[in-house]
């Protein structure tokens, strides 16, 4: 099945309309040695029943349905139906992007949307219209902040996530910058004194689930003149402090919970917002609004010369495609949460946090790993190696966590589990009673 | 600004006032949200950094919701409504199938972070698009971490400086012909290195001559699309390599146009290192109004173990997240977009080792078929056969009548077309690129003729109705100038109105 509408008729009459006789005429002028003598091995054609029943016997190949308390960036919230029907609208999903914005007012109006959100969101005035994930998002804000202060040093707390760290580090090495880790005292970062940084680049909460001092952060980049860089978790919004409010000069955020199944971590999205004097260095689409010919609102792609098809190698950035259908999903996921449903979705996600956090610590030998404050996700130490830990719970249902050995070597057994407010009382006391269960095995 | 409610959810989808916004619509109070009760005690937990601001957030109810989304993909060209011959972007139609693939709650509802025993399913899906990609691409391993075209492209030359490093070398330059995609220049600079043009000649190839001259030492690699953004195959391609190779350069082949060669040509044959292929192009993943894509790089044996890293790799009869040996690092926070990679993958196996061939053989054969129906104020920027797309000139019809590149491609909009790219790329004057893609039966391609020649009819009789096009679709031309003079990014912003126009 290849989806071409042409009959053999059709080919063979636009074939003698052009004067060849077979399609093989069409790359006569390919040079000897590089057109293929021979067929590819490739898979033989299938019916789509068949590709289907393909795909199914793919997926029953992963252990389904478990109850999930694993996050790390990429969370298990509750998405209404109505943001798959909308986010599906084929107008949405096989456009290209707005450049003709005569026939795109609505991805573009969607966007401006999203952007509007996204800025009401960090308490910034200035918000793109997507990148391609948290931690990608995370390296474009350092890129911001080393052409804005002409430095090459970043500060980099060890609570921002994994991931980004290790693509900042990736682009760093390739850019010769340095990356200047600083560390966590029981769980909350210690900014030490150094060189001058470009920026100081921090996650609320941190990976290990834990609420950092943002007047610490914050001090630590502005006493320098360098930019306060946060990674903010888009659900906590609603009830924690927004990076503006609290001095932040870019904010980023893997948005994934917002709008969009966990997806095996893609397509997600990263958000991306900035002070308003960091306007020109914003990498990626931003949608104005501005006026037709007839003087009808509108909007359009704007301030296209900071984008690479333009400026070419002096571009800040080279994003083209980003993550536009994800971003809208976000966009009618947070009209439908409104402010309420936002602080409530955070409020029951931290209470159910502590409420699970109390029921695990009352088992033999785990403990939490910190006593610092933390919000809907939490560092515990178990007596036990946790990859032989998930596996067992796995086997009673549960996706229990991520391990943290590998990049918190102070934390050899340590388990980082996070809870949303999809999770039950029910689906927390059985967690318990599986992990006490596990352990006693063990 | 956008006046905070007062606004009725309903206005006409052509000819009226824009839609208004969701925060036209909110009214105080007004929900659509709900969530279970909370079934935990609830208790004063006394954190610290709690919200001091209420997000401005829009309170609406879920049928205004509903209603305003509905209205605005009705105000939206896409793929499922008609020809969209946007050249270099390879807008064919999306099977419908491969929706429901990436709607499959086995990988739809997936963690990232779950163990490899456990997602059996999904690296195994990783592992069969890797394959069928190296095939066609003549390429050895592949890694799908790149989000998009312009990841891969960093991502590549990243693998290309890693290379270079290994050897204990560190050349900083590398070749781009003048007729690249804007993103090429941009990632060469990103991964630190200088970009060096190679001028086009007359036969709108890169300049054997002026290649030759450039090459030394210094040469980290070429970058080059094949077939060209003018749609033509770069035949001395091997040559080309040759001369690169011969600098211990690497050649890297930027996939756009992998579409005009499926099945027919691989780039590992053309001699090329490292290979981006973009599958909302060339694997009918939608473009999902500009993302998300997938820009995965594969590359040749000796460039495997500096890929990205961990690949799914079949390990003892199970797969399992190995890391290359020297890789360069992360460079997507989970996997790249998987349920992209899983959306291409059933269309690959739906179209198997002969339908990918037809992709190509239709493809071409449309482009040429086009090519040959417009009249002659569409002059091919450069007379040879095409490939896939191709590039006319419509200097002449400026000359003749006033009428631009951009007034065709707003008057094509009124015929029910998408409008084909703009002044792309840029050696072409009033360049219109056109891409019909495979998918398009003869009659369409026959009226999307018809349409070119009936533009071009009106440009000499009444050249002023063309440059005022489009007038059928939901707003006239947007003033550009306005907007980046003015930038209203968000409805808090105060909004602009008609006195501000010049």
């Amino acid at each position: 099945m290849d989806f071409t509408p042409h009959t053999d008729a059709d080919v063979a009459r636009m074939l003698g309309a052009l004067g060849l006789a077979e399609s093989a005429d069409l790359f006569r002028h390919l040079p000897a040695g590089v057109a293929l003598a021979h067929e590819l091995a490739l898979p033989v054609p299938m019916a789509e029943l068949d590709v289907m029943r393909h795909i199914d016997e793919l997926g029953a190949r992963n252990t389904a349905g478990l109850c999930c308390f694993a996050g790390g960036g990429i969370y298990d919230h509750f998405l209404p139906p109505v943001v798959r029907s909308l986010t599906l609208r084929p107008e949405f999903v096989t456009s290209y992007t707005p450049y003709q914005a005569e026939v795109a007012q609505g991805v573009l109006q969607a966007l401006f949307e999203y952007q509007s959100m996204v800025a009401a969101l960090m308490g910034l005035p200035v918000a793109n219209a997507s990148l391609y994930d948290g931690p990608t998002s995370g390296l474009e804000a350092v890129n911001i902040a080393v052409a804005h202060t002409g430095r090459h040093i970043v500060w980099l707390s060890r609570g921002v996530r994994p991931h980004t760290r290790q693509i900042v580090g990736t682009f760093a090495r390739a850019r010769g910058l340095e990356v200047v880790e600083h560390p966590l005292v029981d769980g909350r970062t210690s900014w030490t004194d150094g060189p001058e940084p470009a920026a100081v680049v921090f996650s609320q909460p941190n990976h290990l689930g834990i609420i950092e001092d943002y007047d610490a952060a914050v001090t630590a980049a502005h006493g320098r003149a360098a930019l306060a860089i946060v990674e903010a978790d888009p659900m906590l919004l609603g009830v924690l402090r927004r990076p503006g409010d609290a001095g932040c000069d870019i904010a980023f955020a893997e948005g994934q919970p917002l709008g969009n199944p966990m997806s095996f971590g893609g397509p997600v999205l990263g958000m991306f917002a900035v002070a308003s004097g960091l306007l020109r260095r914003v990498p990626g689409r931003l949608v104005g609004e501005t006026l037709d010919r007839d003087g009808r609102k509108a909007y359009t792609l704007t301030l296209r010369t900071r984008e690479q098809d333009i400026r070419r190698d002096k571009a800040a950035s080279n994003i083209c495609t980003n993550q536009t259908l994800n971003a809208i999903a976000a966009a009618v996921h947070l009209a439908w949460l409104g402010p309420d449903g936002l602080a409530e979705a955070g409020r029951q996600s931290v209470q159910k946090a502590h409420h699970l956090a109390d029921l695990l610590c009352t088992i033999p030998g785990v403990a939490l790993a910190h006593g610092a404050a933390f919000a809907r996700e939490f560092a515990i130490t178990l007596p036990a190696d946790p990859v032989d830990v998930i596996a067992a719970m796995a086997q009673r249902g549960y996706l229990a966590g991520i391990p943290l050995g590998d990049d918190h070597p102070d934390l050899p057994n340590g388990l980082l589990v996070a809870v949303t407010e999809k999770r039950t009382a029910a689906d927390m006391t059985g967690y318990a009673a599986s992990l006490a269960e596990v352990l006693h095995d063990v | 600004m956008s006046e905070p409610g007062g606004r009725a959810c309903s206005s006409p989808l052509v000819g009226g006032a824009a839609e208004p916004t969701l925060m036209e619509i909110s009214a105080p109070g007004r929900r659509a949200w709900s969530l279970p009760t909370l079934d935990v005690p609830e208790r004063d937990l006394g954190l610290p950094e709690s919200a001091t601001h209420r997000p401005e957030l829009p309170e609406v109810a879920e049928r205004d919701l509903v209603a305003h989304f509905t209205r605005l993909a009705q105000r939206n060209f896409a793929v499922d409504l008609g020809s969209y011959p946007l050249g270099s972007c390879t807008m064919k139609y999306n099977p419908k199938v491969c929706d429901w693939a990436a709607e499959h709650p086995a990988f739809r509802n997936l963690h990232p972070d779950t163990p490899a025993t456990l997602s059996q399913g999904a690296l195994a899906v990783l592992v069969e698009t890797e394959e069928i990609l190296c095939t066609l691409t003549g390429m050895t391993r592949a890694t799908f971490q790149p989000a998009a075209g312009a990841a891969g492209e960093l991502t590549g030359l990243l693998v290309m400086r890693a290379y270079h490093d290994s050897r204990g070398r560190h050349p900083s330059t590398v070749l781009i012909p003048d007729s690249a995609h804007g993103t090429n220049p941009a990632s060469v600079t990103l991964a630190g290195y200088r970009v060096r043009h190679l001028p086009s000649d007359s036969r709108g190839m890169v300049d054997l001559d002026a290649l030759r001259a450039a090459i030394d030492d210094d040469v980290a690699g070429l970058m080059l699309t094949n077939p060209n953004t003018l749609g033509l195959f770069e035949t001395d391609i091997v040559e080309m390599a040759r001369l690169v190779h011969a600098v211990d350069g690497l050649v890297y082949y930027d996939g756009a146009n992998l579409n005009a060669i499926l099945g027919v040509a691989r780039p590992g044959d053309m001699g090329f290192d490292i290979v981006h292929s973009n599958l909302h192009k060339t694997f009918a993943t939608p473009h999902g109004g500009g993302g998300p894509g997938s820009g995965p790089v594969a590359v040749v044996e000796r460039l495997v173990e500096f890929l990205p890293g961990p690949l799914a790799t079949l390990v003892d009869g199970g797969y399992d997240w190995v890391m290359p040996r020297r890789s360069i690092g992360r460079v997507h926070g989970n996997h790249g977009n998987f349920l992209v990679v899983l959306r291409a993958l059933t269309y690959m196996r739906a179209l198997g080792g002969a339908g990918l061939r037809h992709v190509a053989e239709r493809s071409v054969l449309n482009a040429r078929y086009l090519q040959s129906l417009l009249p002659e104020e569409y002059a091919l920027a450069y007379p040879a056969p095409c490939m896939h797309e191709f590039v006319v000139s419509v200097a002449g019809l400026k000359r003749a009548t006033g009428v631009r590149a951009m007034d065709v491609a707003k008057a094509l909009l009124d015929h029910g077309f998408h409008a084909p790219t703009v002044y792309f790329p840029l050696v072409v004057e009033e360049a219109l690129m056109i891409e019909p893609t495979e998918t398009e039966s003869p009659e369409t391609v026959e009226a999307l003729a018809a349409a070119f020649a009936a533009i071009g009819a009106q440009a000499v009789a009444d050249p002023e109705a063309v440059q005022s096009a489009p007038h059928t679709t939901p707003i006239s031309r947007p003033d550009d100038a306005l907007a980046a003079r003015h930038p209203v990014l968000t409805w808090t912003t105060p909004t602009l109105d008609p006195g501000d126009l010049p």
